[in-house]
């Protein structure tokens, strides 16, 4: 996916920042990100909690803190700059071409409205009779494998299980089959089996639609599973990205590296404790210069200390930020 | 302390109640040497005069000083509210403690004490015990009293039960610390603070509701002033002069305001935990 | 939900037994004859004779108190001294004025407070909204007999806006409508603040809860996901604030119905103390307290009907 839009993008992010104003000072939550999510393909964004990937999903929907700053950068969805059509337009995207699946199933439905009063509701902008839009919501809920799906739409959110719910929220996001679904850690709540279903059910219903799908997660076997582009996010930046073949196989920097060792599923070798990437995260608020990942890498040398790594092409395809990369 | 003051000074409304609660608690301690006349001396040739600068307040239908009586009747009020207050808190501090450490059946049995004493209206409960056994001070004082205790007591109950639970507690209970020195040393200081803000947070109700029963003739008895009872004479007189209206409801709308800004401002600072999306 | 509903009403009935117990007990701690100092010194030798009869004070304690059970079961609350008509039917006379006053007040309080935490909420920290939350806590905090004692003197004896005294006439409704106005805005006024406040903090805490973002994230327009999303879960914790308020309102009512001179339960009880008429002041106390906990009761009960998910834990 070269930056120059030789393939066709749904969604391409340039140098976006956000910034939040804290009492603590200005907290940079994401610094110069680009990302392209390529037209009917799913894009795996994946980084250790804290590296921005809920600012970044808020960004693209635009449902940014009241203290969030966006200084520079451009989100281009299908053809609009996301950041600066007005609230109505943007509304009108939301929900209809692009829609979002929450992290936490059990909190993300409202619990004193029926599950079919809610998805009849997002509906609004259909010219169509209440029954149609009823119709519509049991089809749908059918399809992501709701049993009973008829009697089931005057229930409420509780009367469901967790992953019931997560199944309902992919069905009302995916009512209006939109362009791009972005999944904000859709089975992070979820227990294992469940997990599998769902990642089952978004690649089949993401090949059925063929809409595109940013799918976040910090689960690295799920990346691996369903996704044809990875992006590594660190301390608010993007470090790296390619394929999921090149990422996972070749990854060029030291972060992805170690993110993959400490993948329990790569860990051939039995062992009592997991291995875990020693330091921590940068303080946001006050960066230090230079690579921000340089306090917690093996390969850092002083150059890392000073200059900031640019955002290149180290091979077809796979970008990369890091001093020690082959251009 | 000294800290706490001064942090309540840097929240304006804080400060501003601190002061109207400071200036009425003083002027109600020093009535004996602020007022300029005797409270209940009557003058009936200067009755019903409106304010002036010989009667700050005017006068009522029995020409006797209402700023005098404003003065004076504070003493009643504040004496109400810390003597019922003071004595609520014990009693609920112990039957609190009672019920969150004692056993199943007590707790029980207090909780619904508590919720008895509750399901009366307040002041219909107050009416039907002046109703017994006459108006009187006393009997404001002690239908405060039992009024109150419910609430305070909820508030320990539940502290003592949270607390009881705690790993430091049981282990020290299993080394055979006695139940009174746990209480004394581990839940007393732990429901100080709420208990501090609730009662900070009552002293306006209380006062209110002993200048209630004034107004209504179940409290003081003449020719005591009290706030209520210059509403009460206020009342009266109300197509004749509005003076004792203004001159009784004004230190009590203040000190009510004052202690409830006092008390929002010492709850933020105490317990932020109860300050609920600010 | 059944399970729920049996003991949350069995809770009530004991709570109520429990009350009229305590009353009964406080009218014998009193030293003297209960029958006399029930029937106060307006009584006649022969109705002390008939109330200590119907009392039986000449049984034992726990059968007087079965026997004030049964009495009060059977709706028979006493006679009153004065008017030698049963307490029952003096009550439950002045009772109406009384609901309709607490009525009216609380759909006033409703009507302005709950705009004005919804309007605070989302204007969060704007001038208005400080504004509007100092004279929320300064309208709380007012004693209602303050308020009403100036509105009579403002809006009724100045102005002449409004009637100052009694209920209007009986078959004319303006007439009573006027003369609900200024008590209803005295009781009002207090509850105004506070469903405010109430309102404001529990949609800030909707607002910022997670089926909100999602709401927004499908597009909803901001009206529906405030005023069809939100406000229906902000304004459930009212619902029981009203409930368990029914006591304050009493007793605000109680210094209203006595400041304009209004028929109600609060005039009859303070009336009834005046005249010494000592089973009507207990007849109004028991009813008002039994009212109290019903809708106390009640008040759970809704809100656990309209919350669906304490209706399904339950």
């Amino acid at each position: 996916m070269s930056a120059e839009q030789k393939i066709d993008n749904v969604l391409s992010i340039r140098d976006l920042s956000v910034h939040y104003s804290t009492n603590r000072g200005e907290l940079n939550a994401l610094r110069h990100v680009n990302l392209d999510v390529p037209k009917g393909s799913i894009v795996g964004v994946v980084g250790e909690s804290g590296c921005g990937k809920s600012t970044l999903i808020s960004s693209i929907i635009r449902l940014l803190a009241e203290n969030a700053i966006v200084p520079n950068g451009s989100i281009n969805f299908e053809g609009s700059n996301l950041l600066t059509i007005s609230e109505d337009e943007m509304r009108a995207i939301r929900g209809q071409r692009m829609s979002i699946v929450f992290q936490d199933p059990m909190s993300t439905l409202n619990p004193v409205i029926s599950i079919g009063r809610q998805m009849i509701d997002i509906q609004y902008r259909d010219k169509k009779t209440k029954q149609q839009k009823r119709q519509r919501s049991i089809e749908m809920l059918a399809s992501v494998g709701i049993p009973d799906p008829e009697s089931r739409l005057d229930q409420y959110p509780h009367e469901f299980s967790g992953g019931m719910q997560q199944r309902i929220s992919i069905a009302m996001a995916l009512q209006a089959q939109p362009s791009l679904l972005i999944a904000d850690e859709p089975t992070t709540a979820l227990d294992a089996t469940l997990e599998v279903q769902i990642i089952h059910l978004l690649k089949d219903l993401q090949r059925d639609m063929g809409c595109s799908i940013l799918f976040i997660s910090h689960h690295l076997g799920v990346i691996a599973e369903l996704c044809d582009y990875v992006v590594v996010m660190y301390a608010g930046e993007v470090v790296e990205q390619g394929t999921a073949r090149d990422v996972f196989h070749l990854p060029a920097h030291p972060y992805t590296e170690k993110l993959l060792k400490c993948d329990p599923a790569s860990i051939a070798e039995k062992s009592r404790s997991l291995p875990t990437i020693p330091g921590e995260i940068p303080d946001l608020t006050s960066l230090p210069s230079g690579c921000v990942f340089k306090n917690r890498c093996d390969k850092a040398m002083p150059k890392c200390d000073s200059v900031v790594p640019e955002w290149r092409e180290s091979a077809q395809g796979h970008f990369v930020s890091c001093h020690w990369a082959k251009p | 302390m000294m800290d706490a003051l001064h942090r309540i000074s840097r929240d304006p409304l804080g400060l501003l109640g601190l002061i109207l609660v400071v200036l009425i608690i003083a002027s109600a301690l020093l009535a004996g040497l602020i007022a300029p006349y005797d409270p209940i001396k009557l003058n009936i040739i200067d009755r019903l005069q409106g304010p002036s600068v010989d009667h700050l307040l005017g006068t009522d239908q029995l020409g006797r000083d209402l700023f005098s009586r404003v003065l004076y009747g504070g003493q009643v009020a504040l004496k109400v509210a810390f003597i019922s207050i003071a004595a609520a808190l014990g009693i609920g501090v112990f039957l609190g403690m009672l019920a969150g450490f004692g056993p199943k059946w007590l707790d029980n049995i207090i909780m619904l004490f508590f919720d008895t004493i509750r399901s009366f209206p307040t002041v219909m409960f107050a009416l039907a015990t002046v109703a017994l056994v006459g108006p009187s001070l006393g009997t404001v004082i002690a239908v405060i009293i039992v009024t109150s205790i419910p609430t305070y007591g909820r508030v320990v109950r539940t502290q003592t039960l949270t607390i009881k639970s705690n790993e430091f507690v049981m282990a020290e209970r299993a080394m055979g610390v006695s139940t009174t020195r746990i209480l004394r040393v581990h839940i007393l200081p732990n429901v100080i603070g709420p208990l501090i803000i609730l009662a900070s947070m009552d002293i306006p109700t209380v006062i209110a509701l002993e200048a209630g029963l004034s107004f209504l003739g179940m409290g003081v008895k003449p020719p005591t002033p009290s706030w209520g009872s210059i509403l009460n004479d206020g009342y009266t007189l109300i197509r004749n002069t509005p003076w004792p209206i203004i001159a009784g409801s004004i230190p009590l709308v203040l000190i009510t305001l004052g202690f409830t800004f006092l008390g929002e401002s010492l709850r933020d600072l105490i317990d932020p935990k109860l300050r609920k999306n600010v | 939900m059944g399970l729920y509903f049996l003991k949350r009403v069995a809770l009530s009935i004991l709570i109520v037994m429990l009350a009229v117990t305590l009353l009964f007990c406080m009218i014998h701690m009193v030293p003297g004859d209960p029958a006399r100092i029930l029937l106060g010194p307006r009584a006649t030798p022969e109705l002390i004779a008939s109330l200590s009869a119907q009392m039986g004070l000449d049984q034992s304690l726990p059968i007087q108190i079965v026997k004030f059970f049964g009495n009060i079961l059977r709706g028979d609350l006493g006679m009153d001294v004065i008017t030698n008509r049963p307490v029952a039917a003096t009550v439950f006379g002045q009772l109406p004025y009384t609901l309709w006053l607490i009525f009216t007040a609380i759909i006033f309080a409703m009507l302005i407070g709950i705009p004005l935490g919804c309007y605070s909420a989302l204007h969060r920290n704007t001038l208005i909204d400080r504004i509007t939350g100092v004279i929320s806590v300064a309208c709380i905090t007012a004693p209602s007999f303050v308020v009403a004692l100036y509105s009579l003197l403002i809006f009724a004896v100045t102005l002449h806006w409004f009637p100052a005294v009694g209920a209007g006439d009986k078959g004319d409704f303006w007439d009573q409508v006027s003369h609900l106005v200024l008590p209803a805005f005295a009781i009002g006024l207090s509850w105004v603040g506070y469903l405010s406040r109430l309102v404001r903090a529990s949609m800030l805490e909707v607002m910022s809860e997670n089926h909100i973002r999602t709401a927004r994230a499908y597009g909803l327009s901001e009206n529906t996901v405030v005023y069809r999303y939100a406000l229906k879960l902000a304004v459930l914790p009212t619902v029981t604030v009203i409930g368990v308020g029914m006591g304050f309102l009493l007793s605000a009512a109680l210094f209203t119905e006595i400041v304009f001179a209004r028929p109600g339960i609060g005039k009859l009880i303070f009336d009834s103390i005046t005249t010494r008429n000592y089973p009507v002041v207990m007849g109004s106390v028991l009813v008002s307290t039994i009212l109290f906990v019903v809708s106390t009761t009640l008040s759970d009960l809704i809100n656990a009907w309209l919350d669906p998910r304490i209706r399904a834990s339950l």
